[in-house]
């Protein structure tokens, strides 16, 4: 039972965000590329380095703490929401008096699909805001696409990709534990339900906010 | 036998139980009945372990609720079936999935065993061939009786039902009530039902537990109850005037 479902959750969390990830990835790395062109114009420095901009943005934070925020949103107020209904239509009760344990049955497989595929997701967001990025530059004509590329093979640390991957876990855990929180512990009715659904995003997306600087500063300081 | 000795509950200044004692008979439909506000969820929840009193004790037998360690708790948990005001099924599950959850949670029973025990039940309900559909699709008699052959599907020792007829139309409330009866007697299963439905307490009431205010104010069975003169159980039995007419009548013509 935990087996099938994580399984639904990880196809809820993964591919049920896939398209919004998607989405604003594509937007966030064009837009990084066209600020960019913007800021560098009439500069000393290279060209090229706009693959190099785009990429490093968009590996050690864009993608990743984009994205995590989008998903405390959607996934956050989904969890929320699902646990607290159930909490109010009485099925938590059901379940612990057939003797299930709730909070592992209810969490555990939502916050394990949430660590396997918000890395997975974030991996994608990284790929994708690169291609924006690319696109923007090259298809505007400000770059070439040997420039780009260029920049785009300079100066690459593996630790950075390292740093995203700690982060996403991270951001994972937070979002998941905090909306499992308040939709398990909600009381009351419909109001209280929204309520709590709000929480989940509001002190989901301060918490990976906070969190990202702190290990910003612990891993790149 | 289940007993509640001494149980009291209060929410901060709100005391809603205080002091009940009574045996819930086994093999035997017991009622607990009252006003609505009386105590009867409270106490029921109290009953089957879903709250803690603020004093008193609730006994399965020799063994304490209060006391029992996580294991023990988890085998009495085994013995236990209950039926929710809202039926609690799951709805991203079907009938079959519903039914068949506690089995595929605890036990170790091969797919062909679990289907033949889903069919079982669903047969026991009256609900044969609704494997597949979903708690959104069937009316709210069905889900009851859904909720019912879910909550048989491990064979309880013991069987919880909050205000099973809810929400239904009187003749489906009467089935249901047939069908828990039933159910008691086939399978010996001890009972309890909170209920303020009032064909429920005169048809199958065995053993009936009334709450006031908080308090145990009667307890007896279906067949004491139009004789008995206590105030609280003839407020509570006669409230509307429909009945109230009929009473009359029945006394001018010498009683019931």
């Amino acid at each position: 039972m935990y087996y099938k479902e994580t399984i639904r959750q990880m196809y809820d969390i993964g591919v049920g965000s896939l398209m919004i990830i998607f989405v604003v990835s594509l937007f966030i790395g064009a837009v990084t590329a066209v600020q960019f062109t913007y800021q560098l114009d009439g500069t000393m420095i290279p060209s090229y380095y706009i693959g190099y901009i785009v990429r490093d943005m968009a590996i050690i934070e864009l993608a990743v703490t984009f994205s995590s925020i989008i998903l405390a949103g959607k996934v956050g107020s989904n969890i929320a929401s699902e646990i607290g209904g159930m909490r109010q239509k009485e099925h938590i009760d059901a379940m612990e008096i057939m003797g299930v344990n709730t909070s592992s049955y209810l969490v555990l497989p939502k916050l394990l699909a949430a660590l396997i595929m918000i890395p997975v997701l974030v991996s994608v967001a990284a790929v994708v805001s690169i291609g924006g990025g690319y696109f923007a530059s090259t298809y505007s004509g400000a770059y070439s696409h040997e420039e780009f590329v260029e920049g785009l093979r300079s100066f690459f640390i593996p630790w950075n990709v390292v740093i995203m991957y700690i982060k996403s876990v991270v951001f994972a855990y937070i979002l998941t534990s905090i909306a499992c929180y308040q939709g398990y512990f909600v009381r009351g009715g419909n109001i209280e339900l929204g309520q709590a659904s709000t929480r989940a995003v509001v002190y989901g997306i301060i918490c990976i906010l906070i969190a990202d600087y702190i290990i910003a500063v612990l891993l790149t300081g | 036998m289940i007993r509640a000795e001494a149980i009291q509950k209060s929410f901060s200044d709100n005391h809603v139980l205080k002091g009940i004692d009574f045996t819930f008979e086994p093999s035997k439909t017991n009622l607990i009945i009252g006003k609505s506000g009386a105590g009867k969820t409270v106490l029921l929840k109290i009953l089957v372990g879903l709250m803690q009193p603020s004093e008193g004790h609730v006994w399965y037998d020799d063994q304490d609720l209060c006391e029992l360690s996580k294991k023990e708790l988890l085998t009495l948990r085994m013995q236990v079936g209950m039926l929710f005001q809202g039926n609690a099924l799951f709805d991203s599950m079907t009938v079959e999935e519903n039914i068949r959850f506690p089995m595929d949670m605890f036990t170790k029973m091969s797919e062909k065993e679990k289907r033949i025990r889903v069919d079982y039940c669903l047969e026991q309900v009256s609900m044969e061939g609704i494997n597949n559909k979903f708690p959104s699709e069937i009316s709210g008699g069905m889900q009851k009786r859904v909720g019912i052959a879910r909550a048989i599907v491990l064979k309880p020792k013991y069987l919880f039902a909050d205000e099973p007829n809810s929400g239904l139309d009187p003749k489906t409330a009467i089935t249901i009530d047939a069908l828990l009866t039933e159910i008691t007697d086939a399978n010996n299963i001890t009972t309890i039902i909170n209920t303020h439905d009032m064909n429920s307490v005169m048809e199958i009431g065995e053993n009936i537990c009334l709450l006031h205010e908080g308090r145990l104010a009667w307890q007896g069975n279906k067949d004491e109850v139009l004789g008995n003169e206590n105030p609280i159980l003839q407020d509570f039995i006669f409230a509307s005037p429909f009945l109230q007419k009929l009473k009359a009548r029945a006394l001018a013509n010498g009683g019931f």
